[in-house]
Parts: structure tokens; sequence; C-alpha cells
């Protein structure tokens, strides 16, 4: 009998649920009009969007108008440092952790090609909060960027001294929450936000950019304050907000749910021989668990597992198709190959982690046997 | 100076066991190097030399996760890593 699918690779695309794929349809059959224009179509279009910012407004606690719909996350991040650091172009620097996302690293590098300065993180992943508060209280900083949470190991970043070290020093921060909206509780201090839809079960194609009332920046781009070029898709928004709504509703149940699910999957896999359990036990996600397993490539372990019915993911250079290890796994002095991450969705079920369990140490000593590999003394 | 450190300092003068990994990708030069360690006695220094860049974090999260202790690194001349561990003494 064909089994069915186990997904467990939902961070940044997690399945949309039907109610997501309602207000899909809903925005393309309300919604179609440009929103731009005066007419009565174009401003049901337009109170859809009105409608949808006030309802992520309202998670991330902030009002409507400080909340963008952005194409992309890139185009977030790519955007805020830019305007941002030209309205401080006398300030030099960008201090960043050294596991941002790589989207949020090549756009600081990008604005300031010799002025990116990273700090590092300990074994579980959470910033060296001394050495950043020296390198922001230093002259020339432009901007600092911090995630909130990391969207490979999980481990959720302590925000309050990071914000108030940059309120002291008058640095304004972005925090990347694109891994932790619709997770966990916003972050409250910040001048720009980055959130991610398609992470909350959201459509792909649209992401979320939120700015304090106090971010100052100066557009480097013809389109000035428009932060949606070319305009905002109705359905997309739309959609985004009902996704968002559905999992603040059911977000403490989920994070129970999830949360036990990850706590059997750490349990179970600590006890496997020459593997070990990455990021911070407590201070993390919960739905995120990610592991590495000695004498075996990513690439290997991600296919076997995806043919026995289970998608997962890995930050393994192999794996990810880059020849670079992965450099959160690098930062955190993890073991970078045979790296399998685990990013649950509401719908995982109970019974879809016990098959999961059972089998990941059968694959597991399948490859390590084609390659060879030692017994684990 | 107890036993123990003095057998590890006489093993200082004895050269390390290479492994050349040149030209191997992840997660081989691990595999070599854990190989190499089964059959050798404890306290043995070894030096992996590799040019996939995940060995220079490897071989350290390696020796963690074995029990085994990481000395250090250098760039060869011919631009590969060398990559040097001491196996545990139990």
């Amino acid at each position: 009998m064909q089994r069915s699918r186990v997904f467990l690779d939902a961070g940044g695309s997690a399945p949309l649920s039907s109610r997501v794929l309602d207000a899909l349809q809903a925005g393309f059959a309300d919604g179609w009009a440009d929103p731009a224009r005066l007419v009565t179509e174009s401003r049901k279009a337009r109170g859809l969007i009105d409608g949808s910012r006030e309802a992520i407004a309202e998670v991330l606690g902030v009002a409507a108008g400080q909340v963008h719909f952005v194409p992309s996350i890139h185009f977030a991040f790519e955007r805020v440092i830019a305007g941002v650091a030209q309205m401080r172009r006398a300030q030099p620097r960008i201090v960043v952790s050294a596991i941002e996302r790589d989207a949020l690293i090549h756009a600081a590098n990008h604005t300031r090609p010799h002025g990116v300065e990273s700090v590092g993180v300990d074994a579980a992943g959470h910033l060296d909060i001394e050495a950043f508060t020296a390198a922001i209280a230093a002259d020339g900083v432009a901007l600092a960027a911090i995630q909130h949470a990391n969207q490979e190991i999980g481990t959720v970043q302590r925000l309050d001294p990071v914000a108030s070290a940059c309120a002291d020093a008058g640095v304004p921060l972005l925090v990347d929450a694109s891994s932790s909206i619709g997770h966990r509780e916003a972050p409250k201090h910040w001048d720009a936000l980055v959130a991610h839809p398609a992470d909350w079960g959201g459509p792909a194609g649209v992401a979320i950019l939120a700015l304090s009332p106090q971010a100052r920046w100066l557009p480097t781009w013809p389109e000035g304050d428009d932060w949606a070029p070319g305009g905002v898709s109705v359905p997309l928004a739309l959609a985004s907000a009902v996704a968002l709504q559905e999992r603040e509703q059911d977000r403490l149940a989920n994070a129970g749910h999830l949360g036990a699910l990850v706590e059997r999957i750490r349990a179970t896999v600590r006890r496997l021989e020459g593997v070990e359990v990455l990021g911070d036990a407590y201070e993390r996600l919960p739905h995120v668990v990610t592991f590495s397993c000695l004498y075996v490539d990513g690439e290997s372990l991600l296919s076997e597992l995806d043919r026995e019915g289970f998608a997962v993911g890995s930050g393994s250079a192999c794996a990810s198709g880059s020849l670079e290890p992965s450099r959160v796994l690098a930062s955190i002095g993890a073991l970078t190959h045979g790296n399998v991450r685990v990013v649950l969705h509401p719908a995982v079920t109970s019974e879809d982690i016990d098959r999961f369990l059972a089998v990941l140490p059968v694959v597991l000593d399948r490859v390590r046997s084609r390659l060879g590999a030692p017994r684990i003394q | 100076m107890t036993d123990g450190v003095s057998d590890i300092d006489t093993r200082d003068d004895i050269p390390p066991v290479e492994v050349d990994a040149r030209g191997k990708a992840c997660p081989v030069p691990i595999i070599m190097l854990a190989k190499a360690a089964r059959d050798l006695a404890p306290g043995t220094r070894l030096t992996v030399l590799a040019t996939d860049v995940a060995a220079r974090y490897d071989v350290p999260a390696w020796a963690r996760m074995t029990g085994n202790h990481f000395v250090g690194e250098s760039e060869t001349d011919g631009g590969a890593i060398a990559l040097t561990v001491r196996l545990r003494m139990a």
C-alpha cells in the first residue's frame, strides 16, 4: 500500500490550509481590480488589502500604516538596509550576527562592501551580547540586524538586551522575524521588522515589512516611500492575513502539539550513535529541530528519506547545492555534514513522527554502510 | 608532572600519522579520519590533509562528538588545510 507523504520541511514554505486556499480564491474573485484606481471595483480590492494589513499589524502589535506588503524577504532586506544606510551615510558600518540569513548578509555586503561586521554566537546559537554591545557602541554604525529566531537551528535570540543596546547607541535595529512570526509572540522593540507569510502557512511570493514610526530612511530607488512598486497582489495579501490569523488563533495549541513532537524527536535522535541535536534546548522555535549525523552526507540522507516518504531539509553543503557548508552550522561549531532539519506544520501528526523515527535509524545505517563508515566506538 | 601528561609529551616527538583526504568531499575526509583512528594507540596524533572547506569545521566537531581532542589547523604549501587531532587516552 502506498503510504502518504509526510512533509517535515515547512520552514519558509508550509502547506496551505483549506481556509488559506479559500482566501486566495476569494482574493481573486473579489479583489481582481487594480487597487490603485478610483472606481468601485478598485475600492473593494483596496479594502481587502487594508483589512489584511490591519490583521497583520494587530499580530505585530503596531498600527496598520506601519505594515507594508513587499515582494519578498530579500526585497525587504535590500530596501531597508539600503534606505537606512543612505540616511546614515556618514556611518560606514553595519553590524550583524554571524547566523543571519544569507539574503540579509548579501544585502548588507552590497550596501557596505567593506563595512559589515559579524558578531559571533555561542554553541547554542545565542549572540555574544557583550561583543555586540561593544560593536554598536563604537562610532560609525549605520544599522544593526539581528534575527528573532534562526531558521536552521530554531534558537530564539535574546532581543531585549540587543534592542536596549541599540537604543543606547542610537543605532537603528532591523529584526528578521521571518522564521518566528506565527510561531512565537512578535518581538516588541525594533525599527524595522521583516516577516514571511509562506513560513506561517500563507502563500509564496509576498513578504511583510514593518517600520516603526521612528524609522528613518532615504530611498536610493525611484519609487520613494512606495514599498511595493508595481502594486500589491490582493489575493496574496488576503491569504497571508487569513493564514496568520489562523496560526495566531491556534498558536498556543500548535506550540503544545508540535513542541511535544519536537521533544520526542530530540529525545529519540539524541540516543542514536554519532548524532548531535543542535540549537538551544529551551529558547527555541516550538516546531523546529535540527541534528547532524557523523559519516553521512546530507544529500544521501535527504534523498533516502524522501524515497521513504519523508521530506526534510539540510544545511549540509552537498545537500544545499552550495560549495560552502552552512554558515549557521559552522558558526556554532556543529558538524556540517549529515545535517537534517525538521520543520513541522500544524497538520503533522504523532503517527507521522512515529513513522519518521522508525525509518530514520534504518536510513542512517544504510547510508553509513554504503559509504563504508566505521562503527562508532 | 603526571605520567599521563609525560606520555603525551613523549608522543609529541613522533610526527603525527597523516591522513591524505585531499580532493575528497564531505563526509569522506571524516570517514577516513575515523577509520585511521580506529587502529591507532590512544594519545596518537593524527593530521588530516583536506581541500574540502567543510573539513575545517567537521574535524573539530568529530573530535568533540567522539571524545577526542582537536589540536589545531594550519595551511600547507599546496593550499590544503592540515587539521590535527589527538586520540583520547582511554
